[in-house]
């Protein structure tokens, strides 16, 4: 804001005491006459339109900043003021709480209306991929959401967020990573707590924390084999759904930890219960799906059914519902186990059947859940938010 | 520069202007009684994650609300978690003076084509309960009437709409019905309407300016009135003859546009399209969870007007579900 008047009065500061007087006289009078005068706003806003080039830029800046709101001739460049140092929707700084930065956020009025492109309802905003199930959730593709908008609504409910991550053995490696990545990208400027469940709580290394965001460390027993940790993440969920979590957050994330955030995961999000498209099954026919198609199992879906693949590495929505979910598929697994079955993606396989039953009310797609080593970067992925960390399974899974 | 803004920013009146809307965007509350069900199992066609359902219009609002046009929908899929849930629906429609006329084919063509399956309440609200048509209603349905005053203009009928919709919705919907929808009555029902509309608020897209921008839409434009929109901003234009949510989301709609409506008539101004200009502002700053697209209100007469478009029947209308009645606009003033 201080920058923007200065550039409209076109002054630079000066010593003298009736200069300054008179400054702030002006300032004061600017201030008053900016409240009433939309006129005068409205010429900054008719403003030449910045050219395309700068958005790019700004949109290519390390603290992964938020997507434009459409792609092709619905994109509109955001006229603003000719100055070039403000710019539209930086995303939060990772250690600053937004109600101090508010000022900065989008491009605002004096009344603190955000301004944003006109959606327009005759472009889709992706000719290239489904953005809504067909029971409506929506599918999260780069280019379909405002994040300005989003994280207004969110930050309006004082949104808190809680994410799940299991380090047990040697996987407390990945700590670190997961944590200083996520503090660049994961839900920025909200309210957020990591709950760190891992048998070493020695091991978790101390990150450096941005404002309104906490580590809590739970220690828990690791499972004999690397199935037994994946699996028993369900019931623990689900315990401390009810121990915990339903008083300390709105949403749940359940992620895995040998992962790191490398692009902005936001409130586009949040929403009852969502689940994430596998990145090598999103474009295979249902009955390619790795689905557990035993029908002995609690997990199977026979070979004319299912949704999508799901991947059970990233898995969310609010308390209640991710209790309702971890709860039912333990359930499930333990029916199994005493029927002397295991389904053949463990947990995920019991995910996959659960999120058939019950559809999710958003479904995120692979951008949120990639492995680049794995599968390259395709046309359709506009951005890599969340990826595998290499690893050499045979090492990291023995104990 | 003073002066401007003595009279902008001073003045206790101007202040008072802008509380009713006030400023940011309001979060809308999850529709509480909506948990995931666990659906039976059904056989259909698998989603295509590589191929859009349709590639000529928009079908998600910025900030994630889906716009239903047709093929974007699985309707079993929906019918199925709603009937789960038990969900009753109120229809609200207001019969006033001569516009009686319309109620008897409204009523016919809602029972063919709104929610069937589904229980639904029809709340008609009129100022001659013994006119109101005798009908026979399907298992689940029932017609309630509710007597009201009317007034002498009709701008002052639609408006008092809002204020009888937030009192009847706070004393007694709130205890009947789980979703409301709220429509003119001077139209009929001629293709589906069913539970994909239903979200915790929805508003519709008006024929005739979806395909515009947002300097052209008919908002009201003057700052003295409560529904002042500036020519930078606003999302679409939304029609006032069909909008609805849950009970409480459209408590709170209602309840704010009645305020607001009250707030202009004190300072002397009426917004150029009454309610729904009010509509319209409340939407901008308390963004709808779902958008029905024009399928949903199809209004033939306003086609003369739009530039740019075929005037017949625009390419992206696949159905036209609600169709408003060619009527004699001097029937307001009988």
């Amino acid at each position: 804001m201080a920058r923007l008047l200065r550039t409209q009065t076109g002054k630079t500061k000066c010593c003298s005491l009736h200069t300054v007087a008179f400054l702030l006289i002006i300032l004061v009078l600017v201030l008053f006459g900016w409240n009433v005068s939309p006129v005068l706003w409205g010429q900054w806003l008719r403003a030449p339109p910045k050219p395309l080039q700068l958005r790019q830029g700004a949109l290519a800046s390390p603290s992964g900043s938020p997507s434009p709101a459409f792609h092709g001739d619905g994109w509109r460049a955001l006229p603003g003021p000719p100055s070039s140092t403000v710019t539209f929707s930086t995303s939060f700084p990772s250690t600053g709480f937004p109600s101090l930065r508010s000022v900065m956020q989008g491009i605002r009025k004096a009344g603190a209306e955000l301004l944003y492109p006109q959606p327009k309802v005759l472009t889709p905003s992706r000719n290239d991929v489904l953005v809504l199930t067909p029971w409506l959730a929506p599918i999260v593709w780069e280019g379909t959401f405002n994040t300005d908008i989003l994280n207004e609504q969110f930050r309006l409910r004082n949104t808190t967020i809680g994410l799940t991550v299991f380090a047990i053995r040697k996987y407390v490696v990945f700590l670190e990573l997961f944590l200083q990545t996520a503090e660049k990208h994961f839900m920025v400027g909200h309210r957020v707590t990591y709950y760190v469940f891992t048998d070493r709580p020695a091991a978790v290394p101390r990150v450096p924390l941005g404002e309104g965001r906490r580590v809590v460390v739970l220690e828990v027993l690791g499972g004999p084999r690397w199935q037994d940790v994946s699996m028993q993440r369900m019931v623990v969920i689900s315990r401390f759904c009810k121990q915990r979590f339903l008083r300390e957050v709105d949403y749940l994330v359940c992620a895995d930890v040998d992962m790191k955030f490398r692009d902005h995961v936001g409130v586009e999000i949040l929403s009852p219960l969502f689940g994430t498209l596998h990145p090598s099954f999103y474009g295979a026919a249902r009955k390619d799906f790795t689905y557990e198609r035993r029908p002995r199992s609690q997990a199977h879906i026979p070979r004319d059914q299912g949704d999508f693949y799901y991947m059970g590495a990233l898995f969310g929505g609010s308390v209640a519902e991710v209790h309702r979910l971890t709860s039912a598929c333990h359930q499930a697994m333990a029916i199994d186990q005493a029927n002397g079955i295991e389904a053949v993606w463990h947990d995920e396989s019991h995910l996959n059947r659960y999120l058939l039953d019950h559809k999710p009310t958003k479904v995120l797609s692979p951008e949120y859940l990639w492995d680049q080593q794995l599968l390259g970067w395709p046309r359709v992925m506009k951005k890599l938010r969340f990826v595998a960390v290499p690893k050499n399974h045979q090492d990291i899974r023995a104990t | 520069m003073t002066f401007l803004g003595y009279k902008g920013y001073l003045n206790p009146r101007n202040q008072k202007l802008d509380s009713i809307h006030a400023g940011v965007s309001m979060a809308i509350r999850e529709h509480n009684g909506l948990r995931s069900v666990k659906l039976s199992r059904m056989v259909y066609p698998q989603p295509d994650v590589l191929t859009p359902s349709r590639k000529d219009v928009l079908i998600m609002t910025p900030w994630l609300a889906p716009i239903i046009w047709e093929g974007t929908f699985n309707m079993d899929i929906l019918n199925e978690q709603f009937r789960l849930q038990n969900a009753t629906i109120g229809l609200t429609v207001f019969s006033v003076k001569a516009y009686m006329i319309f109620l008897k084919q409204f009523l016919k063509s809602a029972e063919m084509y709104f929610m069937v399956g589904h229980r639904v309440n029809y709340y008609v609200f009129t100022d001659k309960p013994e006119y109101v048509p005798h009908l026979n209603v399907r298992n689940g349905r029932q017609i309630i009437i509710l007597k009201i005053q009317s007034y002498a203009r009709w701008q002052d009928i639609s408006m008092h709409r809002m204020e009888m919709l937030s009192t009847f919705s706070r004393q007694r919907f709130q205890r009947e019905v789980d979703y409301l929808v709220c429509a003119d009555v001077d139209m009929r029902l001629s293709d589906h309407v069913g539970v994909e509309v239903l979200s915790s608020l929805f508003g519709t897209l008006h024929v005739g300016y979806y395909g515009l921008n947002r300097a052209d839409f008919p908002y009201e434009r003057r700052p003295q009135s409560q529904a002042h929109i500036p020519e930078d901003e606003g999302d679409f234009y939304y029609i006032g003859a069909l909008f609805g949510g849950s009970v409480s989301e459209v408590a709170r709609l209602t309840e704010a546009c009645h305020r607001a409506i009250m707030v202009d008539q004190a300072n002397h101004i009426e917004a150029i399209w009454h309610d729904e200009s009010h509509l319209n502002k409340y939407f901008l700053y308390h963004k709808p969870s779902k958008v029905l697209s024009p399928e949903y209100l199809w209004y033939q007469q306003q086609m003369n007007y739009v530039k740019d478009q075929n005037s017949t029947s625009p390419k992206v209308i696949k159905r036209k579900r609600f169709k408003v009645l060619r009527k004699n606009y001097r029937l307001r003033d009988w």
